[in-house]
């Protein structure tokens, strides 16, 4: 436990010391949103029907921009091999990694998601829904960004790679994401949405760290 | 003739249904050339360098 | 190489792996199989397209433009079957770590990559006349060029390393994170869909398909699964042949010193006899 700790604050320490990760994150995050503004038209209505489509697909590529660091330096100064010969099971080092990941980028996202919902005008009854959706679906973003993460760590042209990986595993919790939120969606449809978005961030939890071991111990060899 | 038109005309939706056949003969025929094409080269430099 | 029976049954499919884990022995079964596998797919594929463009009947809906179906289809089987296809020879290399297992996996996906988007062209020409639109995001739809997406990332990613062992350990991990997603991107699509919009659904001449229409599908099913079959052996050859060379080349390379120039011959590979 006291490893699993250790290795989170490590990370997160790291992360927002170097204070990089966190802005970019955000900043793209802004960017993204403000762009699609632009690029629909001053329209409310427009914007608002699209709005939580916009903010979420904004979230899953601000989250995808961090992830080919979530390994990388320690692959390459060798942290990763020492994470693989400690007492530690590799499963919890990347646990506690993809943690740290999350609280860097996934949990700073959520919290200024209420702003930007105010850019695209969505309807303020539904902030709270857009949160709590955002807080329970960023873990599983991070955990799924962690396994592609880990396939293609040394691999050339790894950035664009990760995309290309990532880009069929993030489809299900953007339809549940922004499906809880969507105009028209009622409260037991934002529940079921919700709750099955919970459903797939737990099996991400489940499945996630015991994959990206599997591929960081292939890395490894 | 008439028969023939009739056919390729495909009763209207010619435009869908020999693009549907030719994407797929092309697709299907180019992956068959070029694997055969792989094949011979490698078959060909296994025995270059085998001698 | 003995495989224990760790799934518990299924001696027969155990005894075939145990036997090919030979390359020379795969090597010399395939090169008897292949021209039976390729005279098959030919002659298959050749009736199926005479009894699809001839002989099927039009369908009383959609007139001549069914005709598609008897590509569509096989090619859609064909693109999930390939997918399973590479997933469980991904686990068996992982696994098992049978030796041809990953050249297997890796042959066949460009193999799957063409039927899906064939599947993918087809549908949509058959779309557009059909109901209007060249696509739409319904389950079926949306789970095939997913599909499609996760065979260019397998393709990608192995082909990504420099170290070719690497990408193809890589490749099969994530074959098999596809395999898993595939029925949750249906099912959250087939969700997302039904709050939406009905599903639309394709009615070819009733609720069962006349027999004059299964046979040309069959026919041609039979005919891309022989193709299957037939390049897949192709390409796992071509690949055994390139890394028996390959290994050569550094073996030769190791054995003698590098030469100096000697003016036109080809010195990267070995000099012939000894």
């Amino acid at each position: 436990m006291a490893a699993f700790l250790g290795l989170f604050r490590r990370d997160f320490g790291l992360a927002l010391r170097q204070g990089g990760d966190t802005g970019l994150v955000l900043g793209f995050f802004v960017l993204v949103v403000v762009l699609f503004a632009f690029g629909v038209g001053p329209e409310a209505e427009t914007l608002r029907r699209i709005g939580a489509g916009i903010i979420w697909v904004a979230a899953l590529l601000a989250a995808l921009l961090s992830l080919d660091r979530l390994f990388q330096p320690d692959y390459e100064d060798g942290g990763l091999d020492l994470m693989a010969l400690s007492g530690l099971p590799l499963e919890f080092g990347v646990l506690a990694k993809t943690a740290a990941h999350w609280a860097a980028t996934g949990l700073p996202l959520t919290a200024i998601s209420p702003l930007l919902a105010l850019a695209v005008d969505l309807d303020p009854a539904t902030l709270p829904l857009l949160v709590l959706g955002l807080l329970i679906g960023t873990p599983a973003l991070s955990l799924i960004g962690s396994v592609a993460a880990a396939l293609t760590l040394g691999a050339r042209r790894q950035g664009v790679l990760l995309s290309l990986l990532v880009l069929p595993l993030y489809v299900p919790p953007l339809i549940f994401g922004a499906g809880a939120v969507a105009i028209g969606a009622d409260a037991s449809t934002a529940r079921a949405n919700l709750l099955l978005l919970g459903a797939l961030t737990l099996a991400a939890l489940a499945l996630a760290p015991w994959a990206c071991a599997a591929a960081l111990r292939q890395a490894l060899e | 003739m008439s028969t023939l038109t009739a056919f390729l005309a495909m009763g209207g939706y010619a435009a869908f249904v020999w693009p549907a056949y030719g994407v797929a003969a092309a697709v299907l025929g180019g992956l068959t050339a070029h694997s055969w094409r792989r094949y011979r080269a490698s078959r060909r430099a296994l025995t270059a360098i085998e001698q | 190489m003995r495989y224990k029976g760790t799934l518990g049954g299924g001696g027969f499919l155990k005894a075939m792996l145990s036997r090919f884990a030979n390359p020379a022995r795969f090597m010399r079964a395939s090169a008897a199989a292949l021209p039976w596998c390729a005279g098959f797919s030919a002659a298959a594929i050749a009736v199926g397209v005479v009894l699809a463009l001839f002989v099927a009947p039009a369908d009383y809906q959609q007139g001549e433009a069914v005709r598609i179906m008897y590509v569509h289809v096989p090619a859609a089987w064909l693109a999930l079957s390939v997918y399973l296809f590479v997933a469980a020879a991904s686990a068996v290399a992982l696994v098992w770590r049978h030796p041809l297992a990953e050249i297997a996996a890796r042959a066949a996906a460009p193999i799957g990559a063409a039927f899906t988007f064939v599947c993918l062209t087809s549908g949509s020409l058959w779309g557009r006349p059909m109901w209007g639109t060249w696509w739409v995001w319904d389950a079926r739809l949306t789970s095939v060029l997913v599909l499609f997406f996760l065979y260019l990332g397998y393709i990608a990613l192995v082909n990504a390393f420099d170290n070719p062992d690497r990408g193809g350990r890589a490749g099969s991990v994530l074959a098999l994170v596809g395999v898993v997603n595939l029925p949750i991107i249906k099912f959250s699509v087939d969700w997302w869909n039904t709050l939406h919009q009905p599903a639309s659904v394709l009615r070819l001449g009733g609720p069962t398909i006349a027999t004059s229409m299964l046979v040309p599908l069959l026919v041609m099913a039979a005919g891309f699964y022989g193709l299957f079959a037939t390049l897949l052996f192709l390409r796992m050859r071509t690949a055994v042949n390139e890394k028996k060379a390959m290994a050569l080349r550094l073996n030769g390379a190791a054995l003698r010193p590098a030469r100096t120039s000697t003016g036109g011959r080809d010195t990267s590979v070995p000099a012939a006899g000894r």
